[in-house]
C-alpha cells in the first residue's frame, strides 16, 4: 500500500492538496482564505490530471524535427483539460473576489459568520 | 446530413451569441429579444423532438472528428424533451419575472440580466445535448456562474450573502465533480460518454478497477448532489431562492438544480452503463438520502413563517423524490424521476412567480401573518398559487398527482419489499405534510376576515424590534446602524395598504403574469391528464438513451 503511494507520489500529493483545499473551503471562516482554499483544491486536481497525462522521458506534443511517432510525445488531452480547468478556476475566483468586495463594502468584515449575524439584524424588504 | 441534425448545436450557439448581443441592446429591446429568441429555440427543440421520435436518436459530431477523439452532441427523444421543457419554463419565468425587474435591479443593468439569462440558456442546452463528460463539466461551471449572476443582480446584502454561500457550496461540488471526471478519465481513457461506458463494461469484472470506479462515481455524485440540493446539502436553498428576484428564483429552483440531475443521469446511464450502476451500493444510499430529503424538507417547510422560504424547503423535498426514483432503479424508476423533474419544474416555477405577487398585495411582506387574505386582493395570483399548491399536494388531474402515482407503481414493481414499504410510507407522510403546509397557506391567503387594523398595529412592533436588538452589537460598527433605520422606514411606508391596494387592482390582470402562469398551469394539467403518454415517451427516450 505505502509502496504504491510512493511510486505514484504525484497523485498522492495531488489528493492531499485537494483535501487541504476542500477542508479550507469548508471550515475557514475568512472569505479570502476560503477563496485561497478553492484555488488550492483546483490546483490539486490539475496536478492529478497533468501527472496522469505525463509519460517519463517524452516530450510535449508539438511536432519538431519531423518526428511523428506517438511514442515520442506525452498524452495531450489531460494538458488540454488542465488548461480549460485553469480558465474556469480563474473566472470563478474573479467572481468570488468581486462578491467578497461587495460584502466587505456593506458589512466591513470578511468573517462569514459575522456577516451572517449582521445581515440578520438588518430588516430588508420582503 | 439532414438540416435538423444541426439544430442542437444551433440552440447552444444562438444563446451564446445572444448573450453577447444583449449587452449592446437597450433594456426594452433585450427584454423582447429574449422572449422571441426563446420561442425560436423552442421551435428548434420541438422539431428535433418530432424528428427523433420518427427516426430515432442521432449524434452530431463537432468538427467531423470521429467518436473516440472528437466532441459530440447527441439528440434523442429524452434530450429534446428536456431541452423543450427547460426552454418552456425559462420562457415563462423570464416573462413572469419582468414585472419585478424594475424594483429589484438597477435600471442600467436590465439588459445585462437578459445577457446572463442567455448564457444560462446556452449552458442548459449544452447540458441537455452533450455527450462528453468534460463539456458537461465546463457548461456545469458556466451554469453555476450564470446562476450566481442572476442571483446577485438584486443588489442587497442578504442576496449577496446568499450568493456567496451558494457559490462556496457549488465550488465544492464542482471540485469533487472535476476530481471524479479525472478518475474516470484515468481508468477509461475516454471523455466521450459512450466509449467510456464500453470500457467500463469491459473492466467492471475487475474488483480493483471497480474500487476506483466506485470512488470516482462517489465524487461525481456527491458533487452533483451538493449542487442540486439533495438532503444533507439542502440548507442553501431557502436563502438562495428566498432572496433572489422572483424570475431568478423560479429559474434556479425549477431548472438549474434539475439540469445537474439530468447530467448525473446521463453519466449513470451512458457513461457508467446502467447495469454496472445498478450493482453498486451507491443507488441505495441515494434512495435513503432522497427519503430523508423528503421528510426533512417538508418538516422544515412547516416550521417556516415566510412564504418564499417555505416553498424553497418544499423544493428540497421534491429533489428528494427525484433521487428516490433513481434509487428505486429500473426503467420505471428513472421514468418516474424524469417525469417528476418536469412536474416539479412546472409547479415550482408557478409558485415562485405567484408568491411575490401575493406579497405585493400585502405590503411587500412574505410573512404569513401579513399574507392573510392576499388571494382576495390579487385574485389571479391567488388562483394560480392555489392550483400550483394543489399540484404539489397531489390533487388528481394535476401533474403532482401523476408523478406520485408513478412513484407508487414503480416502488410496487421494484421487486424489493423494503423499498416498496419505505416509498409508500414516505409518499403518504410527505403528502400529509405537503397538505398541512400548503392548505394552511391556501386557507390563509383566502381568509376573508382580514383585519387591516391588526396588520397595521403588529407591523411596527415587529420592525421596532430589529433596530433595537441591533444597536448594542452595531454600535461598534459605524456603518451598520444607519442601514436598518432606513430600511424599516421604507418598509413602514407601504403599510397604509389602501394606496398599494389600488395600484395592485389595476395590475392584477397584467398579461406578463397571466400568460406565463396560464401556460404553466395548462402544461401542468396536460402532464397530469396524459401522464401515461408522457411516461411512454420518456421510456422510448430511455431505450435509445
Amino acid at each position: 500500500m505505502m509502496e504504491t503511494l510512493f511510486i505514484n507520489y504525484e497523485e498522492a500529493v495531488a489528493i492531499i492538496l485537494f483535501g487541504i483545499g476542500f477542508t479550507m473551503v469548508l471550515f475557514q471562516k475568512n472569505l479570502i482564505k476560503k477563496i485561497i482554499g478553492m484555488n488550492i483544491m483546483d490546483t490539486g486536481t490539475f496536478l492529478f490530471l497533468a501527472s496522469t497525462g505525463y509519460i517519463r522521458g517524452r516530450k510535449a506534443p508539438i511536432i519538431i524535427d519531423g518526428i511523428q511517432k506517438t511514442e515520442a510525445y506525452i498524452n495531450p488531452v489531460p494538458s488540454g483539460l488542465v488548461l480549460t480547468g485553469i480558465v474556469v478556476s480563474v473566472s470563478v475566483t474573479a467572481l468570488m473576489l468581486s462578491l467578497t468586495i461587495r460584502l466587505y463594502k456593506r458589512y466591513h468584515t470578511l468573517i462569514l459568520d459575522d456577516i451572517y449575524l449582521l445581515s440578520r439584524h438588518q430588516a430588508e424588504d420582503r | 446530413m439532414n438540416v435538423i441534425h444541426n439544430f442542437p448545436l444551433f440552440t447552444v450557439l444562438l444563446s451564446l451569441f445572444s448573450g453577447v448581443l444583449c449587452t449592446r441592446l437597450s433594456n426594452k429591446a433585450a427584454k423582447y429579444y429574449t422572449a422571441v429568441l426563446q420561442v425560436l429555440l423552442m421551435a428548434l427543440s420541438a422539431s428535433v423532438f418530432f424528428y427523433t421520435l420518427q427516426t430515432g436518436p442521432f449524434t452530431y459530431v463537432l468538427g467531423e472528428f470521429p467518436a473516440p477523439w472528437g466532441n459530440e452532441l447527441r439528440a434523442g427523444v429524452l434530450e429534446s424533451m428536456m431541452a423543450l421543457f427547460f426552454l418552456l419554463v425559462l420562457f415563462c419565468s423570464c416573462i413572469g419575472g419582468w414585472h419585478f425587474l424594475d424594483e429589484d435591479i438597477d435600471e442600467s443593468k436590465h439588459n445585462l440580466y437578459f445577457s446572463l439569462i442567455h448564457l444560462l440558456t446556452a449552458a442548459l442546452m449544452a447540458l441537455a445535448w452533450t455527450n462528453d463528460i468534460f463539456t458537461g463539466y465546463v457548461f456545469l461551471e458556466i451554469l453555476t456562474l450564470t446562476s450566481c449572476g442572476i442571483l446577485i443582480v438584486r443588489e442587497i446584502g442578504r442576496t449577496t450573502l446568499a450568493a456567496v454561500r451558494y457559490m462556496i457550496l457549488n465550488l465544492l461540488g464542482s471540485g469533487l465533480f472535476l476530481l471524479g471526471v479525472s478518475f474516470l478519465y484515468d481508468i477509461t481513457g475516454h471523455l466521450l460518454l459512450v466509449p467510456m461506458g464500453d470500457t467500463i463494461g469491459q473492466i467492471s469484472g475487475d474488483p480493483h478497477e471497480m474500487m476506483v470506479l466506485t470512488l470516482s462515481l462517489t465524487f461525481l455524485t456527491i458533487g452533483l448532489s451538493i449542487k442540486s440540493g439533495l438532503f444533507p446539502f439542502h440548507f442553501w436553498m431557502p436563502d438562495t431562492y428566498g432572496w433572489s428576484t422572483p424570475g431568478s428564483a423560479s429559474i434556479l429552483s425549477s431548472l438549474v438544480s434539475k439540469a445537474y440531475i439530468f447530467l448525473l443521469f446521463k453519466i449513470f446511464y451512458r457513461g457508467i452503463g446502467i447495469e454496472v450502476f445498478e450493482r453498486m451500493p451507491l443507488r441505495n444510499i441515494l434512495f435513503v438520502l432522497g427519503l430523508c430529503g423528503i421528510f426533512f424538507g417538508s418538516v422544515s417547510a412547516i416550521r417556516e413563517n415566510n412564504l418564499d422560504r417555505m416553498v424553497a424547503f418544499s423544493s428540497a423535498a421534491q429533489i428528494g423524490y427525484i433521487y428516490v426514483g433513481i434509487g428505486i432503479g429500473g426503467s420505471a424508476g428513472y421514468t418516474a424521476a424524469i417525469f417528476h423533474i418536469m412536474a416539479h419544474g412546472l409547479t415550482k416555477s408557478l409558485l415562485f412567480l405567484s408568491a411575490p405577487r401575493l406579497a405585493e398585495a400585502s405590503g411587500n411582506s412574505l410573512l404569513f401573518k401579513n399574507l392573510t387574505g392576499s388571494g382576495l386582493r390579487n385574485k389571479s395570483a391567488g388562483f394560480f398559487f392555489l392550483m400550483a399548491s394543489f399540484s404539489m399536494i397531489g390533487i388528481p388531474g394535476l401533474a403532482g398527482f401523476s408523478s406520485k402515482l408513478l412513484f407508487a407503481y414503480t416502488a410496487l414493481y421494484s421487486g424489493s419489499n423494503l423499498k416498496w414499504l419505505l416509498t409508500m410510507l414516505m409518499l403518504s407522510i410527505s403528502s400529509l405534510l405537503n397538505t398541512l403546509y400548503f392548505i394552511r397557506t391556501d386557507i390563509r391567503i383566502y381568509n376573508s376576515s382580514f383585519d387591516r387594523q391588526a396588520l397595521g398595529e403588529k407591523e411596527p412592533g415587529e420592525n421596532g424590534q430589529a433596530p433595537g436588538a441591533l444597536s448594542p452589537a452595531g454600535s461598534e460598527n459605524p456603518a451598520i446602524p444607519e442601514a436598518p433605520a432606513a430600511d424599516s422606514s421604507e418598509e413602514m411606508a407601504p403599510l397604509p395598504l389602501s394606496k398599494a391596494d389600488k395600484g395592485q387592482k389595476g395590475r392584477s390582470a397584467a398579461p406578463d403574469y397571466i400568460v406565463p402562469a396560464t401556460i404553466l398551469i395548462l402544461l401542468n394539467i396536460f402532464l397530469g391528464l396524459y401522464s401515461q403518454g408522457i411516461a411512454d415517451l420518456i421510456n422510448i427516450g430511455l431505450k435509445g438513451f
